[in-house]
């Protein structure tokens, strides 16, 4: 926390230029750059300029939404170059020209707003779910610390798509599953009370899974939610090697 | 999706035959640039060896002719080649053996920082070791016969 003398010598309004990709199919030729100058606190989150383009200059922005304190995963956007949550990215974090573009590898339905639809058709593929065939008993299934730890990390994510669309192989390649699946395929795998792993790790093995990664950390550097994310896929990749022959 | 949609792909708006709108380059970390690298001296080694296959496969043809090509091999602008072959194929082949390290080895992720900064200090100096005596020596060719 700054201190007092320090906050009362930051200047509690300012003016930073936000750059938005627009882009609106019909309308458009193709996506461009629209410049805002907008009034910021320093406080103040680059969602919050997003809100005051929308209600105060150009209604017609297009971005998603809702929570907007960084647990929904709505808003994730490409950010001066990086994948971030704009409820999550502080003004003074960043230089006084911000750079706005939606995530990239995803078809645009309208500036930052991308279609999402291969996204989760991807995340469905891994069965993001518990299958246990077992008969129910009256009792929980018990679970020890230890079996739980394994795949403590990989319970955070929010599908915010920051990982996937941060991912160099995705872009030009949208069949690659991608790191949101292959994180919650991992949640499920390393779950001692699931039996599906077998399934979701032919998923995986397949020519649209984890092989395709390259390990070049974009993803974890992406997430939001500090998960490992390069970790999580290397165990996955490790347990159809040493594991599943 | 029954409509065309625009699609932002890896740092240019617009696929194929799609609107395209000014290119947006990721800001990655280290991993993409090294992955960056690893691409680039990848394709510089095959073209090497493809160039490499088809004059040597010219002994067949003619000897004449396949002297004059390996005489070429002898001209300054060749030995700087070979030195950046050199660096192309050390980058490439340190750098694979992190990549495979961060798939076997378990603690291969965790441990990618200082993987990565052991990769590039040994970049360094095998490259330095093996571009200063090919340099030295390639000074002294010119020294002594002049440019070929």
């Amino acid at each position: 926390m700054p201190s007092e003398a320090a906050q009362e010598a930051t200047p509690t309004t300012s003016e930073v230029t936000l750059r938005v990709l627009r882009y609106t199919p019909g309308k458009d030729e193709e996506p461009h750059f629209e410049e805002y100058a907008v009034p910021v606190d320093p406080m103040d989150r680059v969602l919050d300029a997003l809100h005051y383009v929308k209600w105060h200059i150009d209604g017609s922005l297009g971005f998603r939404r809702s929570c907007a304190h960084g647990i929904c995963g709505s808003d994730a956007m490409l950010i001066n170059g990086r994948n971030r949550l704009a409820c999550k990215v502080l003004i003074r974090e960043l230089p006084s020209v911000i750079n706005v573009e939606p995530i990239k590898g995803l078809p645009i339905h309208k500036d930052l707003i991308v279609d999402m639809d291969g996204f989760f058709a991807s995340y469905k593929r891994v069965m993001p779910f518990l299958v246990n065939e077992q008969v129910p008993t009256d009792k929980e299934r018990l679970q020890s610390p230890a079996d739980r730890e394994k795949f403590d990390d990989t319970t955070k994510c929010i599908l915010c798509a920051a990982c996937t669309t941060s991912c160099p192989i995705f872009w030009p390649d949208n069949s690659y599953i991608g790191p949101a699946a292959i994180v919650n395929a991992h949640r499920f795998i390393f779950d001692s009370r699931d039996t599906a792993a077998a399934d979701r790790l032919e998923v995986l093995n397949g020519a649209t899974g984890v092989w395709k990664c390259r390990t070049t950390f974009n993803c974890t550097n992406a997430c939001p939610r500090d998960i490992d994310v390069t970790t999580a896929i290397q165990q996955v990749k490790r347990e159809l090697i040493f594991n599943r022959i | 999706m029954a409509q065309a949609t625009p699609t932002v792909r890896g740092g240019t708006h617009g696929g194929a035959g799609q609107p395209r709108g000014k290119v947006s380059f990721y800001r990655g970390g280290e991993g993409m640039v090294t992955w960056v690298l690893h691409r680039v001296t990848g394709v510089a080694i095959f073209a090497f060896l493809f160039a490499h296959v088809l004059d040597t496969s010219l002994v067949v043809v003619d000897e004449g002719l396949y002297n004059g090509v390996i005489e070429t091999y002898h001209s300054p602008v060749i030995r700087l080649l070979e030195m950046g072959l050199v660096v192309a194929v050390l980058y490439h082949g340190l750098n694979g053996l992190r990549i495979t390290l961060i798939d076997f080895w378990s603690q291969g992720a965790a441990r990618n920082t200082m993987m990565m900064r052991v990769q590039h200090v040994l970049f360094v100096v095998l490259s330095l070791g093996a571009v200063i005596p090919m340099g030295l020596a390639t000074i002294q060719e010119i020294t002594e016969n002049g440019i070929i």
